[in-house]
């Protein structure tokens, strides 16, 4: 048999028919929803008389506009009430699970679907929304997809699928402390471009990722998308496993340990070709924080906001010149000199137990510049939020000024009341600095949860590397 | 779906590279439950000036482009968020076909489900097509899938490629669910298979998720 690569063996066993000259047709092992992208959905197929196939095999959650302050108070934004509602009924009505806002296991989709034991090693994940990459962080294929596709999951609890093309990206080396898995993926998009992925299904893999807890994985896999793979993935090996275990949607004894069999198995083949292979030095890297409104505008936090007169293209030079005007930022400013009003830590990106534990450490005994407007900490989860509760992070973060969540999307996305004001800078450890993404006119930094950590409590930008708190062989 | 066959208008450039879909349609339009009247709200950001006032520095506000249905842009064309009210808001607006050099996936793909046709030509041949439309107000191409070419009236013409599946459902206005619901024993045959394995394909087991709803 021809030597695979793991995404070509997961599309293999998921073929439900193949024609030449046609898409293939796919199964969907795991379809998650949530309130922005599903009602449309849902009244495509009420339209034609459609029913959910198989509705054990979907899992709704309300993220998006969920409010992360007093959950009990009544939802006030009128839309996103009568976004709830339609989840609500349409759950009822159609007998897919919904975990509301009030739910125990509530929490961003791309955190809960690991978190519960959703997604596995060998699955197929979809959700409407381009960060499902996450998923892929378990060795799962994992992508986004629109809200016509979603109503076609939920009809046919297939796809029609295009095989991608496939690439390598190899992570060398170890990392300085204070590198993180979120300045790993910056960093490779930084190289590669937010369109370098396009087309591909990208696997990471190499010493670096080996080294990187599942929360670390789920970061860099997250902001594959970012780079414009269709999905990112690392292949499962005994962190993943162990990582599963125990998880309530995870098989148990007998079953759990010929789970594990299989998924082991689920490695790329010695030999396999990639289409595109890429190599990085994870130990060359610094922490990164991106400087325009895509995030392949990044740069070293030790280096300065570059002249768009240095880059290669009319292009380029121009989508530069348009980045700085919008962030307010002049060429040849170190990046430290920047000033942030207000820290976001959180989202689908870098707000799991891990994120919250390095940033706490960071903060812990010190207090938010006074030059800071607000920094704000939405655990990814409610789990998470317990979790993080019972180790006394919550402490941590109030003494030092920082507000203390409940979770949601928040201000990565600001469609609920998280909003960063027209024309206000932010430290942010999300995964877009589009214009506007985090409320119209605001401006978006992205960096890792130890490096927004530290920027509220100086008030700007500072390298992570030269803090004692940087130590230790963290993610 | 409404067919797309070939379509003659007026063209808008849409002169930027990666434009992401927050642009197309910003945060606060997506808790909307319909896939209707989006065109209102197409690049919302920067479109409108405060209270919501056309901004005259927006270039599908300017005269000449009123009642554009060919929008030329730049690389990567729809990158970010899987949001498809991006292509419905093109759509309503009342663009039917899109030329640029390359697409992002999820956008590229999305179009498709909409009735918009995503031409790509090569760099050159869009800047041509930039060039050309800047210089002749009034402006129009046509883009014909029937025969896989984009041309105007001044002897541009160029072919272009599209998967042969994806381009027989927009000239029919096929309902791709439709399409994959004739394989229904192809899917229950699957199913019944239960491979990889069996414990994947199983029934999900709720009985720990919900004991975990309810303890603490």
């Amino acid at each position: 048999m021809t030597a695979r690569t793991l995404y070509e063996k997961i599309w293999d066993s998921h073929i439900v028919r193949q024609e030449a000259g046609k898409p293939s047709l796919i199964y969907i092992d795991r379809h998650l929803i949530h309130e922005g992208t599903s009602p449309q959905a849902f009244a495509g197929l009420k339209a034609h008389g459609r029913k959910v196939r198989r509705p054990e095999m979907t899992f709704a959650v309300m993220d998006h506009s969920v409010s992360t302050k007093n959950r009990l108070l009544p939802v006030l934004d009128p839309d996103a009430a009568s976004q709830f509602k339609a989840l609500s009924e349409n759950c009822r009505e159609t007998g897919v699970r919904l975990l509301d806002m009030h739910s125990r296991n509530q929490g961003i989709v791309h955190i809960i679907g690991p978190e519960l034991g959703i997604t596995q090693p060998g699955l197929t994940v979809v959700c409407g929304d381009s960060h499902t990459s996450t998923h892929g962080a378990m060795g799962a294929l994992a992508f986004g997809i629109g809200t016509s596709e979603i109503e076609h999951v939920l009809a046919t609890q297939c796809l029609s699928q295009f095989k991608s093309k496939t690439m390598r990206i190899q992570v060398n080396g170890k990392r300085s402390n204070g590198v993180t898995a979120k300045d790993i993926i910056l960093a490779i998009i930084g190289k590669i471009g937010i369109a370098g992925g396009n087309g591909h299904v990208v696997e990471y893999a190499g010493e670096a990722i080996r080294r990187l807890s599942m929360e670390g994985r789920m970061t860099v896999c997250n902001m594959s998308v970012e780079a414009g793979a269709r999905a990112g993935m690392v292949a499962p090996d005994e962190t993943t496993f162990q990582y599963l275990e125990g998880r309530p949607f995870v098989p148990r004894g007998k079953d759990f340990q010929e789970a594990v069999e299989h998924w082991k198995a689920l490695v790329t083949d010695p030999g396999a070709k990639y289409d595109v292979m890429i190599e990085l030095d994870a130990a060359q890297l610094a922490p990164q924080v991106t400087w325009g409104t895509n995030p392949e505008m990044v740069t070293d936090v030790t280096s300065r906001v570059p002249d768009p007169a240095s880059f290669g293209t009319a292009d380029a030079r121009k989508a530069a010149e348009y980045a700085l005007e919008y962030m307010g930022l002049k060429a040849g400013t170190p990046i430290s000199d920047i000033f942030v009003d207000r820290v976001f830590i959180g989202s689908c990106t870098n707000a799991r137990i891990e994120d919250l534990r390095l940033a706490a450490h960071v903060v812990e005994g010190k207090h938010v510049s006074r030059t800071l407007k607000q920094a704000i900490v939405v655990p990814g989860s409610r789990s998470v939020k317990a979790e993080a509760e019972a180790e006394g992070l919550d402490k941590i973060f109030r003494d030092a000024g920082f507000e203390w969540r409940d979770a949601g999307c928040s201000m990565c996305i600001g469609m609920n009341d998280d909003v960063l004001p027209s024309g206000e800078r932010s430290a942010s450890t999300s995964n877009r600095n589009f214009e506007g993404r985090q409320g119209k006119g605001s401006r978006t930094h992205l960096v890792s949860p130890m490096m927004a950590a530290a920027a509220a409590i100086e008030g700007h930008f500072v390298d992570i590397r030269q803090w004692d708190t940087a130590g230790g062989d963290h993610a | 779906m409404k067919p797309f066959t070939k379509h003659t208008g007026l063209v808008a450039p849409m002169d930027r590279v990666n434009v992401d879909t927050d642009q197309m349609v910003p945060k606060q339009f997506l808790k909307l439950l319909t896939r209707e009247g989006y065109g209102r709200v197409l690049f919302y950001d920067w479109r409108y000036l405060p209270g919501e006032k056309p901004n005259p520095e927006f270039v599908l506000n300017a005269p000449r482009y009123r009642g554009a249905s060919v929008l030329i842009a730049r690389a990567n064309f729809g990158c970010g968020s899987s949001r498809e009210h991006a292509p419905w808001a093109i759509a309503d607006y009342g663009f039917r076909a899109i030329v640029a050099p390359s697409y992002a996936d999820i956008f590229y793909n999305n179009c498709f489900k909409n009735g918009i046709l995503p031409v790509t030509l090569s760099d050159a041949e869009v800047q041509e097509l930039f060039t050309r439309n800047a210089a002749t107000p009034g402006y129009q191409l046509s883009v014909d899938l029937e025969a896989n070419v984009v041309y105007d009236d001044q002897g541009f013409r160029s072919g272009f490629s599209v998967d042969p599946f994806r381009r027989q459902c927009l000239l029919k206005g096929l309902d791709d669910i439709g399409l994959t619901l004739e394989h229904e024993p192809d899917i229950t045959a699957y199913e019944s298979r239960g491979i990889p394995t069996p414990v994947m394909h199983s029934a999900v087991d709720f009985k720990v998720f919900d004991s975990s709803e309810t303890t603490s």
